[in-house]
């Protein structure tokens, strides 16, 4: 298609937009229409990106935020939007920080760029068509999602895990082609876990099956990457092996969104941030000018000083 | 002799029980759910009680317990379906509702029949191969046989359903479709097992799980592993049932004598590599 003709990508080229996408709880999701009809009345895009909204008592208590479905339990909040007005590019050869508190709509703009969750209205768009033009298949062989490291159902090996990358690729009833195996080698070849192969993946440390999902979307030959909290679980040391080789492997010319907690991994790794609070977009831009201390104070409502040291920018509490 | 080729030829019938039973897992990834726990078998010895006390209404006697298996385990699939999404613990619950509604109406039915009905219908329900013709198990054969091959060439679905649904997706497969497919194919081979041979329970909670430990957990080969063993654990079982004491014991009591002990050390000693529970 379109956007497979002219691979690689220059650097900085815009892979994909995210263009005034706002998406509301209750629309798809619940499965009846009653969430969304609510939620139709004040769904009046925001002109004003950036501003403070809704500091009340009321946006304070956001709900809780279930991190899995990225819904807010919140019964009474069903019209409130989860994402307005976000607008957003992810360029090829950036790693782009997605930061905010829980319950910010990090999650729930990850799925809208997936492509698992419809938005109300904008839309997110892919080599300039929006998504809802793709398959499941053949976005799949354009979009990687690295979920947060978890322990699969069945003891899967390393190798099988990776394979399964393959999938979009994979033609009816052919089995691995000499290619897919190529695909599948170099990928953990990338990540550094060539020798553990033929491991069991649920045997692995935490790290290195962060790795090994980091390595199944490689073998999806996809030049968008979506990261979830990938470090959220991991030592200090595997924190730092993780986002190096999400780093080197973003610089070689794909994209690369990762949603993280940590303000100073993102101020160290990333070359872009968006900043989300509420659903909003509060800010975004390049990583060094636009994290400010100001802009902290905003997002965690508590004093936040950034400071310099050893050559290295720090932020502290 | 003849008896023994007899076996032989109806343990290819059972090859196929299996399979059809253990897809469902992977696709609720993480718990066992088989047929035999979504109601399918209530619903067949349901439609198979239908026929023995009301012949003239229902006169297909397997066709009664095919439809009433299906009937039940889509019910099942239906009440717990909500926004989209089938919650696997709610499905092994609305599984046991289903059953214990279909296990009281044989229950009236048993209540209802004369003294001749009443042990048809209670050997029917312990299962058996004594039943089955050799037009049975060209049936069995026609239609299981397409079925199981389609199940096969679902076997890396499978392994990225047993993933979970996001994932699945992010993989370019639809989570919704396929899972339906399998669901629908499973059940219709097992429904059709069941309708032949009574319930035999346990055969298709044991064997996948040890083709897994055989084999691994790739579905490409648990799946012609799990139907290989299940016709030589059938095989097996139907020996001693048929040797041990003069007349034949109901072959579903021996494959839940064994099997019940077996999936109980299973989960003592293994339960976190097979179940990853």
């Amino acid at each position: 298609m379109a956007c497979d003709t002219h691979r690689p990508f220059k650097d900085g080229e815009t892979l994909m937009s995210v263009r005034n996408l706002s998406f509301y709880y209750g629309g798809r999701r619940s499965g009846g229409r009653g969430g969304k009809a609510d939620a139709k009345p004040d769904a009046k895009p925001d002109a004003e990106l950036g501003a403070k909204h809704d500091v009340g008592p009321d946006a304070v208590h956001s709900g809780k935020h279930d991190g899995r479905s990225g819904v807010l339990h919140n019964a009474g909040h069903h019209s409130r939007p989860a994402l307005h007005g976000i607008n957003l590019e992810f360029k090829a050869g950036r790693l782009c920080g997605l930061l905010g508190p829980n319950g910010s709509g990090k999650t729930t703009l990850f799925k809208c760029c997936l492509g698992f969750n419809k938005p109300d209205q904008g839309s997110v768009e892919l080599g300039g068509r929006p998504l809802r033009e793709f398959s499941q298949r053949h976005l799949a062989s354009h979009l990687a999602y690295v979920p947060q490291e978890h322990q699969a159902t069945f003891p899967f090996l390393v190798r099988e895990m990776v394979e399964m990358g393959r999938t979009p690729h994979r033609s009816g009833f052919s089995g691995l082609t000499e290619k897919d195996r190529h695909v599948v080698a170099h990928a953990l070849e990338l990540v550094g876990l060539s020798e553990l192969a033929e491991e069991n993946y649920s045997r692995l440390s935490g790290g290195q099956r962060q790795l090994v999902l980091v390595a199944r979307a490689l073998a999806q030959e996809a030049f968008m990457l979506f990261l979830d909290e990938p470090t959220s679980s991991l030592d200090f040391s595997n924190q730092l092996v993780v986002w190096e080789t999400v780093r080197d492997i973003a610089r070689q010319g794909m994209g690369a969104v990762i949603c993280c907690h940590d303000p100073n991994h993102i101020l160290w790794f990333c070359d872009e941030v968006a900043v989300l609070k509420h659903g909003r977009l509060l800010a975004s831009g390049p990583v060094k000018s636009t994290i400010t201390s100001a802009l902290l104070e905003e997002l965690y409502e508590r004093p936040v000083t950034i400071a310099d040291a050893w050559g290295k920018t720090f932020i502290c509490p | 002799m003849f008896q023994h080729g007899l076996v032989l030829r109806y343990s290819r019938v059972f090859l196929f029980w299996c399979i059809c039973t253990f897809t469902v897992v992977p696709t609720h990834s993480q718990h066992k759910c088989d047929p035999y726990i979504l109601g399918a078998s209530s619903g067949a010895a349901c439609g198979a009680a239908l026929a023995i006390i009301f012949p003239y209404i229902f006169p297909q006697g397997q066709l009664a317990a095919f439809i009433c298996a299906l009937a039940a385990v889509l019910l099942s699939y239906g009440l717990v379906r909500s926004r989209g999404q089938i919650p696997p613990m709610a499905l092994v619950l609305s599984g046991i509702i289903v059953g214990a509604l279909f296990s009281a109406m044989v229950g009236i039915m048993k209540y209802l029949a004369a003294d001749t009905q009443l042990r048809e219908i209670t050997f029917w329900m312990m299962g058996g191969l004594h039943y089955a013709t050799w037009a049975d198990a060209a049936l069995a054969m026609g239609a299981v046989l397409p079925i199981f091959l389609l199940l096969w060439r679902f076997g890396w679905q499978l392994n990225i359903l047993s993933l979970g649904d996001e994932e699945a997706r992010s993989l370019g497969l639809n989570p919704a479709s396929a899972r339906l497919l399998i669901i629908i194919a499973a059940t219709f081979m097992s429904a059709i097992c069941v309708s032949i041979c009574g319930i035999i329970a346990w055969v298709g909670l044991m064997m996948p799980h040890a083709a897994r430990m055989l084999f691994g957990p790739d579905h490409r080969w648990v799946i012609p592993g799990s139907a290989l063993l299940g016709a030589i654990y059938l095989l097996f079982c139907d020996t001693i049932a048929r040797t041990l004491i003069d007349s034949e014991i109901p072959l579903g009591i021996v494959t839940s004598v064994i099997g019940a002990p077996y999936l109980l050390w299973l989960l003592r000693s293994r339960g976190r590599a097979v179940y990853g529970l």
